[in-house]
């Protein structure tokens, strides 16, 4: 890998982790208040549809997320693992657009369904 | 003590003892809490995406997780997120914080954070 | 006369450990246990010392498991029960017994451009260097490093990639970065950038904590990679 996309790599991961960080705290909180509050499918939903704020914060988090995570975990499969290289890369590639595609779908669907 | 040798056969490698540190410990649960989140995220974006087709089946995914293993395991998923959160906020602080030593400090917040946010989780679900 | 039962590497890395019976005395080091073996039980021992006074570090060994300068390790310190346990460096081929090859770690203090690079000549007059700057304050940090390789040897980031450069190497680029004389900057932080560099070190922070002269690579390391990163966003390192 070239020096420069090295260290772009690790700069993405430390600004997403710096996006994480807010995200998981507000998170977290909601995840109580959540549980508290009841978890019935119905209880979801009327909090989150429709609601463009919910919409923003959790778009932004599935970015954020898809970011940090593959980033993260091909160094742990370099180090614990072995495997790296290219393969490695394209994998990482994958599971960030899965990573997008999945988040996206989940908030779209809490958003308009 | 049993020697690790490494995979090359040319030097020796070392054990837990090397390993005494805080801020190594910081460093395991920080990666162990990482790998475990980076697994369950798919998972969870699946079955809150299953809203998409209707409440019915979001109720119907949601009945899962009465399961008392479930719960369980959203308890700890929580836990696990909060001391990555913690460890987290340590790392961002030693590289782009002013130098102030190794913030030893943030180990203990983010032990003090997750034994909290387990505590109160817990006594939530199960006051329910 | 109370006894130590010492227990030393003999051999290359397919060796094994055998065990030595030294008198025990008072404020006995480490280096002294070594140096006992040596003289009175088994001249064939292989280890390295010089000064016995921590100014030279070439006596940095496991001791029980961590790595220390022998000959600044009090037996008192450091035994259990009246054992101790000595083997080479870890990370760091062994030649034999407890002397260890420490090639590939000053190689990577030349790979991570370790070399100060000046553009003025002897007919120039000094340079300024105001002690008080931020930048000279943090050299001043990273500079007392005596090359003994103890952070080498406790970093774990080592053992998973061996081609990691190592804390040592960057905790010297770092007293070079902030070395305002320094003309091969851009150089120095391509090579400190790449795959193996600054950006793989996971802050374990082993090496702060067993660093005999309490330097922190840590810190360096974490400059390395934020001043790296910025370098890499202007297209500096391209």
């Amino acid at each position: 890998m070239k020096p420069s996309t090295q260290a772009k790599l690790w700069y993405a991961q430390r600004i997403s982790a710096m996006v994480l960080a807010l995200c998981v705290l507000v998170h977290l909180v909601t995840i109580l208040y959540a549980i508290k509050s009841g978890l019935s499918a119905s209880a979801i939903l009327s909090r989150t549809q429709g609601n463009a704020a919910f919409a923003a914060f959790y778009g932004l988090f599935v970015v954020a997320v898809a970011i940090h995570a593959p980033i993260g975990l091909a160094r742990v499969v370099e180090e614990w693992l072995g495997w790296r290289g290219r393969s490695l890369g394209i994998v990482m590639l994958a599971l960030a657009a899965l990573l997008t595609a999945m988040g996206a779908r989940a908030v779209w669907g809490l958003y308009g369904g | 003590m049993a020697v690790n040798v490494s995979t090359n056969g040319l030097t020796r490698r070392n054990d837990w003892r090397a390993r005494g540190n805080i801020g190594y410990a910081a460093f395991v649960a920080h990666r162990i809490s990482g790998v475990c989140l980076a697994l369950f995220l798919p998972i969870h974006f699946w079955a809150l995406g299953s809203s998409l087709k209707g409440a019915a089946a979001l109720d119907q995914f949601l009945s899962w997780t009465d399961m008392p293993l479930f719960k369980f395991a959203e308890w700890g998923l929580v836990v696990l997120l909060t001391i990555h959160l913690g460890c987290g906020t340590r790392l961002l602080l030693i590289e782009f914080g002013r130098w102030q030593g190794l913030r030893k400090g943030w180990i203990a917040i983010a032990i003090a954070m997750s034994a909290l946010v387990g505590a109160l989780l817990a006594a939530i679900l199960l006051a329910k | 006369m109370q006894t130590l039962a010492v227990r030393i590497w003999r051999g290359g890395a397919d060796g094994d450990f055998q065990r030595y019976d030294v008198p025990r005395r008072d404020s006995q080091t480490v280096l002294d246990v070594v140096t006992h073996v040596q003289r009175v039980i088994d001249p064939t021992l292989s280890y390295r010392f010089s000064c016995r006074v921590g100014m030279c570090g070439s006596c940095a060994m496991t001791v029980n498991g961590v790595a220390r300068w022998t000959c600044r390790t009090h037996v008192s310190k450091v035994a259990v029960n009246d054992t101790l346990e000595l083997a080479p460096l870890s990370n760091l081929p062994i030649v034999k017994d407890l002397t260890t090859d420490m090639t590939v770690f000053f190689d990577k203090w030349a790979s991570a451009r370790g070399q100060f690079k000046g553009d003025k000549t002897r007919a120039d007059d000094f340079a300024n260097v105001v002690p008080e700057t931020p930048a000279r304050k943090a050299a001043d940090a990273a500079i007392e490093c005596i090359g003994c390789g103890v952070c080498y040897a406790s970093c774990d980031t080592v053992s998973w990639r061996p081609d990691y450069l190592g804390p040592a190497a960057l905790n010297r680029a770092w007293s070079l970065v902030n070395d305002v004389r320094d003309t091969a900057q851009n150089e120095r932080l391509r090579a400190i950038a790449d795959d193996a560099g600054c950006h793989a070190c996971h802050t374990h922070t082993s090496c702060a904590e067993r660093c005999p002269k309490s330097l922190s690579p840590t810190a360096g390391i974490s400059g390395l990679k934020k001043l790296s990163a910025r370098a890499a966003i202007r297209g500096e390192l391209d």
